[in-house]
């Protein structure tokens, strides 16, 4: 790990201002992600601004009968918070599916947005990754790829190369319940839709979202709707419990007289993002609850889908799994 | 061959070192008062700086479980979490389970239930086991290998683990 400063604001305005004053700082909450990329030389922050001590663990209702997550609330004071647990067990259920107790115990809500990818080759300096290192190729591309990516990648130009994934549950499940991302910086407070949040690697894979320099991440928005009826969050991994997806998947529907009147789709595993497609979510709506439509929108949710060898098994396993979860969602089968 | 820098090479070659910080710790109800700096982990300041080594390393980046402890009553991967900024907190580690009564029931059970091989992992298992109960969320035996899974055994000694943490537990064993 390289020689770092510390600070410890007590305000948000000082916490943006820090890193507005310091280049090269970062801001650190539970630090589960970020003080394991100092230690393999990945994250090399120059100052570190510990916002732990910020003013930002409520749960609180908010207008149009929504819910605002602090930033800094813990994943498992979220995953186990009563009102999470009965008006979005989705996400209840995608949290925990993540990381190991203890880790749900330190990382946050805030801090789970700005996970990095566990591609092999990001991790590791003695390889080119243009994550890590702008330029310099990708080593996954014909590398062992079987984790990587099947949609949305850039694969066209070696310098912008990159077939990673984000390897966050919760956000998975915070895409398909449309969340809304409020942050605070320089220029002042703004809100993100979640779809907008996260981003492809397109000619510039080293970004990983469209947050701004010095912006805060301070809550995020869940809208009234939760799906509490009806959702299912399957995920596939080489052992039962804490390990990265192979391959997610969080569904929410609405069911009126066996008919879908509302449908969300979101894959984890897959993308540089969780993976929505909204014209393939639409195709379920007025629909009766069958194997035959599920797969329809399956096929058009991995439209496009293209393997790279050691990965390309997870086309065929992500669709069993989206028709899998739409079963257990509408309750045609047991949730796993 | 000269092997090492002069005194006056080393000063001009040096950068100035940030500034140590101050830290509280109240760690199984005794105060320590610590200067430390930033990148000092939780776990390299029980280990290193207050010589309490039942909290082991074991793979530093917070996929094995060694290093559990309870900082406010959770139980959290101390090596991913830095001392200064748990400045102010309660920390209980392996070496404050035992009180002047005896072992914790769960270090008894586990010499019990012969619930280690080589017992590296055995301190950061039994303190995940004291947050486990603590959280209330286990009620059976897969519930209690699911949320224990951050805590790994090298030796494979899983099965003695679920029992001695049932028995404690007294939850039914053929749940």
């Amino acid at each position: 790990m390289n020689s770092f400063s510390y600070a410890r604001p007590s305000d948000i305005s000082m916490a943006v201002g820090e890193l507005v004053t310091h280049e090269g700082a970062k801001f650190i909450a539970g630090g589960t992600n970020l003080l394991d990329l100092m230690k393999e030389n990945v994250e090399q922050p120059n100052r570190l601004v510990d916002i732990n001590r910020l003013e930002l663990s409520a749960i609180e209702d908010i207008e149009d009968g929504g819910l605002r997550l602090g930033a800094l609330l813990t994943n498992a004071d979220t995953a186990y918070h009563p009102v999470v647990e009965s008006r979005y067990p989705l996400l209840s259920r995608a949290i925990l599916a993540g990381a190991s107790a203890q880790l749900r115990n330190m990382a946050t809500n805030g801090g789970n947005l700005f996970q990095r990818t566990r591609c092999y080759y990001f991790y590791d300096l003695a390889t080119p990754c243009n994550k890590r290192e702008p330029g310099s190729g990708c080593g996954a591309l014909n590398g062992y790829n079987r984790i990587h990516a099947i949609l949305g990648t850039s694969d066209q130009q070696p310098e912008t190369t990159c077939i990673a994934t984000h390897p966050s549950d919760l956000c998975v499940a915070l895409s398909a319940l449309d969340a809304v991302v409020r942050v605070t910086g320089p220029k002042g407070e703004r809100t993100i839709p979640f779809a907008d949040f996260h981003r492809l690697p397109g000619d510039e894979p080293w970004r990983d979202n469209t947050i701004q320099s010095g912006e805060l991440v301070t809550a995020i928005d869940l809208p009234a709707k939760g799906f509490s009826d009806y959702y299912a969050y399957i995920k596939i991994r080489d052992r039962q419990s804490y390990a990265f997806a192979l391959v997610s998947v969080a569904v929410g529907l609405e069911i009126e007289d066996n008919r879908i009147t509302d449908a969300r789709i979101a894959l984890g595993g897959v993308a540089h993002k969780p993976w929505r497609k909204p014209e393939a979510e639409a195709m379920l709506v007025g629909q009766m609850l069958s194997e035959a439509n599920f797969l329809s929108v399956a096929e058009a949710l991995l439209a496009g889908a293209k393997g790279y060898g050691h990965n390309t098994f997870k086309i065929e396993l992500a669709k069993r799994a989206i028709v899998r979860a739409l079963k257990q969602a509408a309750k045609l089968e047991p949730a796993s | 061959m000269q092997t090492t820098l002069s005194p006056e090479s080393r000063t001009s070659l040096a950068t100035p070192l940030p500034e140590k910080h101050a830290v509280k710790l109240t760690i199984n109800g005794t105060v320590h008062h610590l200067e430390l700096a930033p990148w000092t982990s939780l776990l390299d300041a029980l280990r290193e700086y207050l010589h309490l080594t039942g909290t082991k390393k074991g793979c530093d980046h917070g996929q094995c479980g060694a290093c559990t402890v309870l900082v406010d009553g959770k139980r959290i991967n101390s090596c991913l979490t830095l001392a200064v900024m748990k400045d102010g907190s309660d920390i209980t580690t392996i070496e404050g389970l035992a009180d002047e009564s005896g072992l914790h029931p769960l270090q008894t059970a586990f010499i019990e239930h012969d619930a280690y091989q080589c017992g590296y992992c055995t301190p950061g298992q039994i303190c995940s086991a004291v947050g486990l109960m603590q959280e209330g969320r286990a009620k059976t035996a897969d519930d209690i290998r699911e949320l224990m899974s951050g805590n790994i055994c090298r030796c494979g000694a899983y099965p003695h683990i679920v029992d001695a943490i049932q028995e404690v537990m007294q939850l039914d064993p053929n749940a």
